[in-house]
C-alpha cells in the first residue's frame, strides 16, 4: 500500500496476531450478516415494488421466525464473546519474569525508566523476544498508553499504578500515542517505540547506565530512614520488607492483600490505610515529599528484595538475553 | 427561521397555526404542537452550530499538521460539537419535536398530560440554551464532551462549571418531557386505543422516557459533584485528595450510555410507522418490535462499564459488562430483521421518508455490528479511543438517529405545516446525505483500527488520506443537510396544500385535518381497528373514525 | 431543587387552578389519575438523583471506613436524631392534613398544614444550628478545613487521614444540603397549600393537591430517614 493510505496497522507483538485474528473473524461475520441484510431489503424492495392493482400481504409475524433469529445471533455473540474474552485476559496477564519499565506520564510527555535504570522521554527501546511489563502512573489527568502497532492500550491513572505488558516481535520503530484526551497538547504526547534486535539492545543498554532502578531505591531507602523502622531482621518497628513483595499480608483489620506494586505505592503514601497485624500504625505519609519517579524507585527496591528468590524458583524461565536482575541487588 | 409565520392555507379552516397570531400566542402556548414547531426552531438553530463546529474540525484535519486553529481551539471545538450535538440537538431531537407533536394525536388524546410542564421544558431547554452559548461565546470548554476527571475538576482552565450547569439545566428538560410522555401514554389513550393498538413510534417513546427519567438525574448529580468539586476542592474524583477519578467514569456511563438509545429509539419508532406506511403493511413481529424497545431501555442501563475496558477496571467486571453488553444487540438485531421482513411481499413505495428509512437500515447494521467489535474486550483493547469509536457512534448517532429524524420530518411534515415539500428534491437529499455520509464516516473505520487516537489536533503523515476522504464526506453531507432546510422552509409558502392524509396512511394522527386544530380531534375518537390496518385502508373497508358524545 | 418545585407547584397549580375539569382530560378521575401518576414518576427521578450521591457515599465509605467513623462521630447526633423526630412528626401531620380535607374539617386541615410547615422549618432550624457548629469547628471541605488528631473509632492509637474525612463532610454537605433545599421546596408547597385550603378550595371531592404536595412531602422524609443513620449512626456504640 502507499505509504499515506495505510489498511493495516504493523503487527509487532503476540498480542497483535490474537487481536487481528478476531478482527478478521468478525469482519467476515458482520460482512456476511450485512450481506444478508442488504441483500435480503435490495430484493424484497425491488421484487415487492407497488404495482398498480397488487395489494401487500398481510403477515402478523412468526414466533418460530423470531425465535430463530434471536437465538442464532445470540449464539454468535456469545462465541465472539468468549473468543474477545480470551484475547483480553491474555493481554491483561503478564507472564511471570517480565521485564519492568516504569512509565510516569505528565501533560504531555512520557517519562519512561528501565529497571536496570536507563531513563527515556517519549521514547522506549526494547529488544525483540523479551516480555516487558509497564508499570504506570500519571503526575496529573489521566492519559493513556497506546501501541497500535502492538495493539495494546492502557488508560494510565493519577495516584494509582495501572499495569500492561506485551512481547514484541518484531524490530522496528512504531507509534507511541497518549489515546485518553489530556489537555492542550494531547495530539503532541506521542513517541517511539524502538524495538532492538537483542544485540543492538545490549549495546544501547550499557551506554551511560547510571546503575538499575532497585539501587537507586536502595538508596533513597536510607536517606528517606525507611531502615531505621523496617530492618531486615524481625525487630523493627515496622515490618521486614524482606520478601514481602508479591506475597500475601494480614491486616490488622482481618483482611488479607497481596503486596503488589499498588500495595507498596499505598503503604509509602498512605500509611494509615493498610496496617500490618501487629504493628502500629507510627509511620508518616510521605505523600508531597517523594516524587513519582521516587516512588517508583523505592516499588523497584522492594520488589529487588524478593527478587532473589523468585528468580531461584524460575530458572527455567530465565532467557540468555535477559539480565538476570536480581544479581544487580545482591 | 420563519417557522413562526402563520400560514394561511387555501381553504380557511381554522387550525392550530392560525388560531392565534402573535408573539406570545407562542412563547405562552401550551398546545403540544407549538410547542414542538419551537422546539423545531431552536433545535435546528442548535444543529446548524453543532455543525458549525464539525466543519471546522474536519478542516483542520485536512492535513496532518495543526494548521487552521490553535490546539486550544480545536480541543474547544470537539467539546463543544460533542456538548452541543448531544444535549442540545439529539437528545430532543425526535422526542421533543415529533413525539411532542405526534404522541397525543397517535393515542387519540387532546393534549399531553402536563401541558405548562411541556412548555417549561421548552423554557428550561431555553435557558440551557443560553448557557451553552453564553459559555461557548465567552471562551468555551475544552474537556471533551465526556467531562472525564481530574482533568475537568482541577486542571482545564475553561468554563467547566458553566457547561456543566447548562447541561444540568437541560436535563431537566428532558426529565419533564419524559414525565409528560410517560403519563401521557399510561393515563390518556382513547377508549379502545389499547397497548397492542400503540403505533410502534408510541412504544419507542415510552422507553425512551423511563431511560430519560431514570438516567439523566444521574447525569445531573454528578454534574453537581464535577461542579462543586471544581469550585471547592473537595476531593470527591481527585486522587490527589484521596478521591476516585473512576467514580466520576461510572457516574457519567450509566446515563450517557443509556443516553445513546434516548437518540436512536424514537428513530426506531419513526422508521417503524414509515416502513409500515410505505410497504402498504403491519409491521411484521409488532410485538416483539414494541418489547425490544423496552428490553434496549432496561438492558441499556446494565452496560455502561464497557466505555471503561481499558480505564482500570477489573479484568472480572469488565468480562461482566462485555458479556451483558451483547444482551442489547440482541434486540438490536431483532428489530433490523422485523424491518426488513416487513417488506416481504409488500407493496414498496419509494418516497423520500422510505428512501430516508432505508438508509436508516443500512447505516444503523453497519453501527450496530460495529458494536460488536466494540463489546469484544479483545478488539476494544486496541480500538477504544481511536477512530474507530468515532465513526461507530456516528453511525449510530447521526446515521441512525438523525436518517430516522429526517425521516419523520418529511413524513410528517404535511400533517405539521400543511403543504407538501418538494418530492423530487427530498429524495436528492436523501441520496446525498447517505452518500456523504458513508464518504465521512467510512474511512474513519480503518483509520480508527490503524490506530489513530480520537481527540488528535495533529497526526501523523501516513493517515493523511484517510482523513482527507473523511473531509470530502463532510462537505458532501453539508450539503445533504442544508436542502432539507431550505425546501421545507420554501414549501411553508409555495408548497402544494397537503390533503389530510397525503400518504393514506393508518394512524389516528392521519385522521385529523392537516394542520390539525388546537384541540387534535373535535370528538373523541374509539378506536376499533388494529394498528397498521393497511389491509382495510387499500381495500376501501376501512372503517370509519367512530366517536363518542 | 428548582425543577421539583416548578413541577409540584405546576401541577398543582392545573388542577386547583379550576376545580372543573381541564380541557384535555376526559374525566375527572382521568385527570387526578394523572396528576398523582405523575408526582410518583417524579419521585422515581428523585431517587436516582439521590441514588448517585448514595453510590459515591457507599464506595468511601467502603475505601475509607475507620475515616468515615471517625468524621461521622463529630456530628451531633442528638441534633439529627432530634431533627429525626421532628420529621416523622410532619409525616404524621400531612397524613392528619388529608384525612381532615377528606372529612370536611377546614380548621383541622388549616392546623394540620401550619403544625406541618413549622416542624419543617424547625428542621432548617435545627439543621442550622448544626451546619454552624461544623463551620466552627473547621469541618468545612474547602481551604480552612482542619480535621488533625481525631482517632478512629476502636483504634485510639491511629488518627484518621484528614483528607479522607473530607470527603466524608463533601458528602454531608451536600447529602444534607440538596435535602435542604427540598425542604424548602416543600415549604413553598405547603405555604401555597395553606393559602388554597384558608381559600376554601378543598373539599372531600376534590383535594388532589394535598395528596401530591403530600407525597412529596414524604419523599423528602424517607430521603433523611436513609441519610439520618448513613451519616450520623455508622459508629455509635452504647
Amino acid at each position: 500500500m502507499f505509504d499515506n493510505f495505510p489498511l493495516w496497522p504493523a503487527r509487532a507483538s503476540t498480542a497483535a496476531g490474537n487481536v487481528d485474528a478476531l478482527y478478521i473473524f468478525l469482519i467476515i461475520v458482520s460482512g456476511m450478516m450485512t450481506l444478508l441484510v442488504f441483500t435480503a431489503i435490495i430484493i424484497f424492495a425491488a421484487r415487492y415494488r407497488h404495482r398498480r392493482g397488487v395489494l401487500a400481504e398481510q403477515i402478523e409475524g412468526s414466533i418460530p421466525l423470531e425465535v430463530t433469529w434471536s437465538i442464532i445471533p445470540l449464539g454468535v455473540f456469545m462465541v465472539i464473546f468468549v473468543w474477545g474474552a480470551v484475547v483480553y485476559f491474555h493481554s491483561r496477564t503478564p507472564p511471570r519474569d517480565s521485564t519492568d519499565v516504569y512509565v510516569v506520564a505528565k501533560q504531555w510527555m512520557w517519562k519512561l525508566q528501565h529497571a536496570e535504570g536507563q531513563r527515556e522521554i517519549n521514547s522506549l527501546h526494547i529488544p525483540v523476544g523479551r516480555d516487558v511489563r509497564l508499570i504506570m502512573t500519571s503526575q496529573d489527568v489521566i492519559h493513556s498508553f497506546f501501541v497500535p502497532a502492538f495493539r495494546m492500550k492502557q488508560d494510565v491513572l493519577p495516584g494509582r499504578y495501572t499495569t500492561a505488558w506485551f512481547h514484541a516481535t518484531k524490530a522496528g520503530t512504531y507509534h507511541l500515542f497518549c489515546a485518553e484526551y489530556c489537555g492542550t497538547q494531547h495530539s503532541g504526547m506521542i513517541g517511539d517505540i524502538v524495538v532492538m534486535e537483542p544485540a543492538q539492545y545490549e549495546a544501547w543498554m550499557s551506554g551511560g547506565n547510571t546503575g538499575p532502578l532497585s539501587a537507586t531505591g536502595e538508596k533513597l531507602f536510607a536517606e528517606l530512614g525507611c531502615a531505621t523502622c523496617h530492618r531486615s531482621d524481625t525487630q523493627g518497628r515496622g515490618p521486614t520488607l524482606q520478601g514481602v513483595f508479591g506475597k500475601p499480608v494480614q491486616l490488622q483489620d482481618g483482611r488479607i492483600v497481596t503486596a503488589d506494586e499498588n500495595y507498596i505505592r499505598e503503604s509509602i503514601l498512605d500509611p494509615g490505610s493498610k496496617i500490618v497485624n501487629g504493628f502500629k500504625p507510627v509511620m508518616p505519609t510521605f505523600q508531597g515529599l517523594v516524587s513519582e519517579e521516587q516512588v517508583n524507585a523505592l516499588v523497584a527496591y522492594v520488589k529487588s528484595l524478593s527478587a532473589a528468590s523468585a528468580v531461584k524458583t524460575n530458572t527455567a524461565m530465565a532467557q540468555p538475553t535477559a539480565p538476570a536482575k536480581g544479581n544487580q541487588v545482591q | 427561521m420563519s417557522m413562526a409565520t402563520p400560514i394561511v392555507t387555501p381553504v380557511e379552516r381554522e387550525d392550530y397555526l392560525n388560531k392565534e397570531y402573535g408573539i406570545a400566542s407562542w412563547l405562552l402556548t401550551t398546545d403540544h404542537k407549538r410547542i414542538a414547531l419551537l422546539y423545531l426552531i431552536s433545535i435546528t438553530f442548535f444543529f446548524f452550530i453543532g455543525g458549525f463546529f464539525a466543519l471546522l474540525i474536519r478542516l483542520e484535519l485536512l492535513t496532518p499538521a495543526g494548521d487552521l486553529v490553535q490546539a486550544d481551539t480545536y480541543n474547544k471545538l470537539f467539546t463543544m460539537h460533542g456538548q452541543v450535538m448531544v444535549f442540545f440537538f439529539l437528545i430532543p431531537s425526535i422526542p421533543a419535536v415529533l413525539g411532542n407533536f405526534l404522541i397525543p394525536m397517535m393515542i387519540g388524546a387532546k393534549d399531553l398530560a402536563f401541558p405548562r410542564i411541556n412548555l417549561l421544558s421548552w423554557y428550561l431547554y431555553i435557558i440551557a440554551g443560553i448557557m451553552m452559548l453564553h459559555c461557548i461565546l465567552t471562551g468555551g470548554v475544552d474537556t471533551g464532551w465526556t467531562f472525564y476527571t481530574p482533568f475537568s475538576t482541577a486542571f482545564s482552565n475553561t468554563k467547566v462549571i458553566e457547561a456543566g450547569l447548562a447541561i444540568f439545566v437541560s436535563g431537566f428538560s428532558s426529565i419533564l418531557t419524559g414525565l409528560n410522555f410517560v403519563v401521557t401514554i399510561h393515563r390518556m389513550r382513547a377508549p379502545g386505543m389499547t397497548w397492542s393498538r400503540l403505533p410502534l413510534f408510541v412504544w419507542s417513546h415510552y422507553a425512551t422516557s423511563i431511560i430519560q427519567i431514570l438516567g439523566t438525574p444521574v447525569i445531573a448529580i454528578t454534574l453537581v459533584l464535577v461542579v462543586a468539586e471544581r469550585a471547592l476542592h473537595l476531593g470527591i474524583f481527585d486522587p490527589k485528595l484521596g478521591g476516585d477519578p473512576l467514580l466520576f467514569q461510572h457516574l457519567f456511563w450509566f446515563y450517557s450510555h443509556p443516553a445513546v438509545y434516548i437518540m436512536i429509539l424514537p428513530s426506531m419508532g419513526v422508521v417503524s410507522e414509515v416502513i409500515a406506511c410505505f410497504s402498504r403493511k403491519r409491521i411484521f413481529g409488532y410485538h416483539f418490535v414494541a418489547l425490544s424497545s423496552l428490553a434496549i431501555a432496561v438492558f441499556g442501563f446494565l452496560v455502561w462499564a464497557h466505555h471503561m475496558f481499558v480505564a482500570g477496571i477489573s479484568v472480572y467486571a469488565a468480562l461482566v459488562f462485555s458479556l451483558l453488553s451483547y444482551s442489547v444487540a440482541v434486540p438490536s438485531a431483532v428489530k433490523v430483521f422485523n424491518w426488513t421482513a416487513t417488506l416481504y411481499k409488500g407493496s414498496i413505495h419509494y418516497d423520500a421518508p422510505m428512501l430516508y428509512a432505508f438508509g436508516f437500515l443500512g447505516l444503523f447494521t453497519i453501527g450496530g455490528l460495529t458494536g460488536l467489535f466494540l463489546a469484544a474486550l479483545g478488539i476494544d483493547v486496541h480500538v477504544t479511543d481511536t477512530y474507530f469509536v468515532v465513526a461507530h457512534f456516528h453511525y449510530i448517532m447521526v446515521g441512525g438517529a438523525l436518517m430516522g429524524y429526517l425521516g419523520g420530518l418529511h413524513f410528517w411534515w404535511p400533517k405539521i405545516s400543511g403543504r407538501l415539500y418538494p418530492e423530487g428534491w427530498a429524495r436528492l437529499a436523501a441520496l446525498i446525505v447517505f452518500v456523504g455520509f458513508n464518504l465521512t464516516f467510512f474511512p474513519q473505520f480503518i483509520l480508527g483500527y490503524v490506530g489513530m487516537p480520537r481527540r488528535y489536533y495533529q497526526y501523523p503523515g501516513e493517515f493523511q488520506v484517510l482523513n482527507v476522504m473523511s473531509t470530502a464526506g463532510a462537505t458532501v453531507l453539508g450539503i445533504g443537510y442544508l436542502l432539507p432546510m431550505i425546501y421545507f422552509l420554501w414549501s411553508m409558502r409555495y408548497g402544494k396544500p397537503a390533503p389530510d392524509n397525503p400518504w393514506k396512511a393508518a394512524g389516528l394522527e392521519w385522521q385529523t385535518q392537516s394542520p390539525p386544530t388546537t384541540f387534535n380531534f373535535e370528538k373523541e375518537p374509539v378506536v376499533t381497528w388494529e394498528a397498521y390496518n393497511y389491509d382495510e385502508i387499500d381495500t376501501g373497508h376501512k372503517e370509519e373514525v367512530k366517536v363518542v358524545g | 431543587m428548582s425543577d421539583s418545585q416548578a413541577t409540584a407547584q405546576t401541577s398543582v397549580h392545573e388542577d386547583l387552578h379550576s376545580p372543573a375539569l381541564l380541557h384535555h382530560f376526559a374525566t375527572e378521575e382521568q385527570q387526578r389519575n394523572a396528576s398523582s401518576f405523575g408526582m410518583w414518576i417524579f419521585l422515581g427521578t428523585e431517587v436516582m438523583f439521590f441514588g448517585g450521591l448514595f453510590v459515591s457515599y457507599l464506595i468511601y465509605r467502603l475505601w475509607y471506613f475507620g475515616d468515615f467513623g471517625a468524621a461521622s462521630k463529630s456530628i451531633n447526633a442528638a441534633l439529627g436524631g432530634t431533627n429525626t423526630a421532628v420529621l416523622i412528626c410532619s409525616s404524621l401531620t400531612v397524613v392528619l392534613a388529608i384525612w381532615a380535607a377528606q372529612t370536611a374539617r377546614r380548621g383541622m386541615l388549616l392546623v394540620m398544614l401550619a403544625l406541618t410547615m413549622l416542624f419543617g422549618v424547625a428542621f432548617l432550624g435545627i439543621k442550622g444550628i448544626e451546619y454552624k457548629d461544623k463551620f466552627d469547628e473547621h469541618h468545612v471541605p474547602g481551604a480552612s478545613f482542619s480535621f488533625q488528631n481525631v482517632p478512629i473509632p476502636g483504634h485510639p492509637d491511629q488518627y484518621a487521614n484528614p483528607q479522607h474525612a473530607q470527603i466524608f463532610f463533601a458528602l454531608y454537605f451536600i447529602m444534607t444540603g440538596l435535602h435542604a433545599l427540598h425542604m424548602v421546596v416543600g415549604l413553598g408547597i405547603f405555604t401555597w397549600l395553606f393559602v388554597s385550603a384558608w381559600k376554601g378550595r378543598f373539599t372531600p371531592e376534590y383535594h388532589t393537591p394535598l395528596e401530591i404536595g403530600g407525597l412529596y412531602w414524604h419523599f423528602v422524609d424517607i430521603i433523611w430517614i436513609y441519610l439520618f443513620p448513613l451519616l450520623y449512626l455508622i459508629d455509635r456504640h452504647p
